[in-house]
């Protein structure tokens, strides 16, 4: 019985570690899309009048980047609310 | 502190018990679509009602702004054949839907795009539509064969990035709007414990009473809700309705 319970305490635990690592994903959208805001922001600078276009292909452009740090973000939420191991033990 | 992270509550059970399937269960996503649907066709109705040729009314202005927005975003970004074909209301439904779905949590409601499966029917439904478009310019030989170019040896990764479409499409729908209501829970959490830690100072009988409610839960979150909630569903809405459009036209030009 104690060691069912340590094994629970040490497969949450770790999960809980993995979440957060896996939020590490976070960092490659945050630069990609600050880069690319940045582009549109020096269009717009240089063309006022295109200022609709690049808009919206910047955004349409940050949510096709941001996919990659969704993915993380899923991961972890799989791991934190409907952990896939607990139920193996 | 207590964060309450939930998926759909289940509300009841049809049993009719389909061999696979199994009975049919109506969670409360199903419940919110259905309100939210019936809603869209209320504000319809209500928004055409008596119209005339000349717009005199506020309501057929508005109506007739957003019909040609979306007509001309069709028109844009799929070409004029996609538009006479009718591809204009399922974009204009598939956006309509989406924001309001999203936007019915701000009055407490469960968003049924914070589940998984709604997004899922729907990136579904684009991927058919995808799929048919390719047929119908390429012809099934020509269907076959792009699953082989430029060599034959990409077939497998060709494979996986047309199941990759639909997924991310769904993925990136569900996972924004339920960023986005983890964070608000958080954040309500927060405050909750925030200000009983403060309202614990206060001595005597008042400050009993006063670590109980949570004060600092009024205005505060509404800032985050700005973005999270109304900025966060609308943009995804746009978004999802962008991506169809793009995948559906450049499917069809082969």
């Amino acid at each position: 019985m104690n060691e069912q319970l340590w094994t629970k305490a040490i497969v949450m635990g770790s999960s809980a570690i993995g979440a957060g690592l896996a939020m590490i994903a976070g960092i490659g959208p945050g630069i990609g899309e600050g880069y690319a805001v940045g582009k549109a922001c020096e269009a717009i600078g240089r063309q006022p009048e295109c200022k609709g276009t690049v808009q919206s292909t910047m955004l349409l452009g940050c949510a096709v980047a941001e996919t990659t740090g969704i993915y993380g973000f899923i991961v972890a939420l799989l791991l934190m609310f409907a952990n896939p191991f607990i139920g193996k033990l | 502190m207590n964060l309450d992270v939930h998926g759909a509550r289940v509300l009841f059970e049809i049993p009719v018990n389909i061999p696979v399937l199994g009975n049919i269960v109506i969670t409360e996503t199903v419940m919110n679509t259905w309100i939210v649907m019936a809603v869209i066709v209320g504000l319809c109705l209500f928004m055409t009602h008596g119209m005339q040729v000349h717009a005199r009314t506020k309501r057929q202005i508005v109506a007739e702004f957003i019909v040609k927005k979306v007509n001309g975003m069709v028109g844009e970004n799929m070409g004029e054949h996609f538009l006479q074909v009718g591809y204009a209301p399922l974009i204009a439904s598939i956006m309509g839907l989406s924001a309001l779905c999203s936007l019915s949590s701000m009055i407490g409601m469960y968003a049924p795009t914070s589940d998984l499966s709604t997004l899922l029917g729907w990136s579904l439904m684009v991927f058919v539509l995808i799929t048919y478009n390719k047929f119908r310019a390429g012809g099934p030989l020509g269907y076959i064969k792009s699953y082989f170019e430029p060599i034959p040896v990409l077939l497998p990764f060709n494979i996986i990035s047309e199941f990759a479409t639909p997924l991310s499409m769904a993925f990136r729908h569900f996972g924004n709007i339920a960023s986005g209501s983890v964070i608000t829970g958080l954040i309500y959490a927060a405050l909750a414990s925030l200000s009983s830690a403060i309202f614990r100072l206060i001595p005597g009988a008042v400050g009993e009473v006063m670590q109980n409610v949570p004060l600092f839960q009024v205005g505060i979150p509404a800032v985050f809700s700005i973005y999270f909630d109304i900025f966060s569903s609308c943009l995804q809405a746009f978004i999802f309705c962008m991506l169809t459009m793009m995948y559906i036209g450049s499917a069809a030009e082969g």
